[in-house]
């Protein structure tokens, strides 16, 4: 078997005194959709800043395609950077710019290719997000599932091989919100990609990952194909995957219990 | 409680130099750059375009009004002493060396330089930076170096069209209204006004004040909180720093180019 595609090692991340990730480690295969779960503010998206070179470890190993990510000069990160495509949670489409020039973007940045051809691999692209015929459209004349599948077709133009995608599916309505999943897993098929998905939307990430790794506390509280995860005995993870408002993580803030404010405790 | 202990200061004073530091590092960027902006000059024209068009209505119609008080001002009192001849030659040295450079970069400060914080603040909110950073484009050079290049280039011509005009609108209440000679407004204006003491130190000004305004609305943009409050907050600031930033050097650039 191939060695994957990213890989982390014991990587500890904090910001300032507010430690993120404790120890995480795992890996994302080639070719495959791998989903990144776990509660708000459980680190997610650091992991994919830490794989884009956003932000760097602490302490351990971010590996991409072999290389230490956190080690990497500023011309060899954005060589890196080259080789990866990031979704962004809204889109982070270029506002001054129509859908087709932000799409040609990074053609336009990292080629010096004629005028005709950048046309035709943009074209290309907003075909394969079916919104070849939007092109001529500002971002502030498409919706938000739009907007994202833009984002999409930008980060796939320089044909990259890992695609990162920061909650994709976040305030879509239903329609939208399977048309992007179908198009991840599509492309990331037909490309031969590997794409890291950052989700909260348990049903669509399950039906399209072939790994998942949940995030809890700074740790790994699972991994495995989805099936595996559902089973798990983790009371975190079933607390997780069964969508349960009480659990290990509690339902109500803590403070003094309810007998204390009512009055009803002992002293009363 | 004391209202401050040492630490606190300790601390406000690093945080503080963290960020001069931070200023002065993109602004050595930004000069460093100016050779990539002259190869894609496509990117610094659209820039010049826009923050110029952005104030020429706003500098226009204020260079013609100050022009009319200058001449109104200037008439009256030099006719006391019977010198209203030098009307032109008067209003045109205020113009060029002074008030041309300093109202056109307080304006430019508060149209163009606003804007330009707001929008460099909202596409870091929107996460554009970000994402420009992840396709291995760096944003100082692709976004902040051509519109601050465009700012320097712009700002004297601004300048130049707030003087000229400003002479316009002298010329139209001192001769026009008033009835100077208008052969001695311009022939005195010609004879008083040198070409590299006068207009050359007021064009030295207006480039610095290009630089002080455009770096301070980028820094601003750039520096700013991804809030919405944090945005406005960097606006308002814009106005405050880039403003004092022009008067001050203003004082600085007059007393070296006129002193002796």
């Amino acid at each position: 078997m191939t060695a994957p595609l990213v890989e982390f090692r014991d990587v500890h991340f904090a910001y300032s005194d507010r430690a993120i990730l404790d120890g995480v480690s795992f890996s994302a295969p080639r070719g495959s959709v791998t989903a990144l779960m776990g509660a708000s503010g459980g680190g997610k998206t650091t992991v994919l800043r830490l794989i884009g070179g956003q932000e760097r470890a602490q302490r351990g190993e971010v590996l991409f395609d072999g290389q230490d990510i956190g080690r990497l000069g500023q011309a060899e990160l954005f060589a890196a950077r080259r080789r990866m495509g990031m979704l962004f949670q809204f889109g982070a489409l270029f506002t001054d710019m129509s859908v087709f020039e932000n799409v040609a973007f990074p053609l336009r940045e990292h080629t010096a290719l004629p005028e005709a051809l950048v046309r035709d691999i943009v074209l290309m692209k907003l075909e394969a997000v079916g919104l070849r015929n939007a092109r001529a459209l500002m971002p502030s004349e498409v919706s938000g599932g739009m907007a994202r599948r833009v984002a999409l077709a930008r980060a796939i133009a320089l044909d990259p091989e890992l695609v990162m995608y920061d909650e994709p599916f976040a305030g879509l309505d239903p329609i939208s919100l399977g048309t992007a999943a179908r198009l991840i897993r599509r492309l990331n098929d037909a490309l031969g990609l590997t794409s890291i998905v950052v989700s909260h939307d348990l049903d669509e990430t399950f039906r399209i990952a072939d790994h998942v790794v949940i995030l809890a506390n700074g740790k790994v509280a699972a991994q495995g194909t989805p099936q595996q995860v559902r089973e798990s005995i983790d009371p975190l993870v079933h607390q997780f995957v069964n969508a349960l408002a009480d659990g290990p993580v509690r339902f109500h803030h803590p403070g003094p219990s309810v007998e204390e404010d009512f009055g009803q405790g002992g002293g009363a | 409680m004391s209202w401050w202990r040492p630490a606190d200061v300790g601390f406000a004073v690093r945080g503080k130099l963290a960020d001069l530091g931070v200023g002065a590092r993109l602004f050595v960027q930004l000069l460093r750059l100016a050779p990539a902006c002259l190869r894609r000059f496509g990117l610094v024209r659209d820039q010049v375009h826009f923050l110029g068009n952005y104030s020429l209505a706003i500098i226009a119609v204020s260079g013609l009004f100050v022009g009319f008080v200058l001449g109104l001002q200037m008439y009256y009192t030099l006719q006391q002493f019977g010198s209203a001849d030098i009307l032109g030659q008067v209003v045109t040295l205020v113009l060029v060396r002074e008030l041309g450079p300093v109202v056109a970069a307080l304006l430019f400060a508060g149209r163009a330089g606003t804007s330009l914080t707001a929008e460099i603040g909202l596409m870091k909110a929107g996460e554009q930076l970000a994402a420009m950073e992840m396709m291995a484009v760096d944003p100082v050079k692709r976004v902040l170096a051509p519109r601050f290049w465009g700012g320097v280039i712009t700002m004297p011509l601004l300048a130049a069209v707030f003087s000229a005009v400003g002479i316009i609108g002298a010329y139209i209440v001192g001769v026009l209204l008033l009835g100077v000679d208008a052969g001695t407004f311009w022939g005195r204006m010609q004879s008083g006004v040198d070409v590299f003491s006068d207009l050359g130190n007021g064009v030295v000004k207006s480039i610095v004040f290009g630089i002080a305004v455009t770096f301070v609305a980028l820094l601003e943009g750039f520096a700013a909180r991804a809030t919405p409050e944090g945005v406005a907050r960097a606006t308002t600031r814009t106005v405050v720093v880039a403003s004092l930033a022009v008067l001050g050097l203003d004082f600085l650039l007059t007393a070296m180019m006129f002193s002796s």
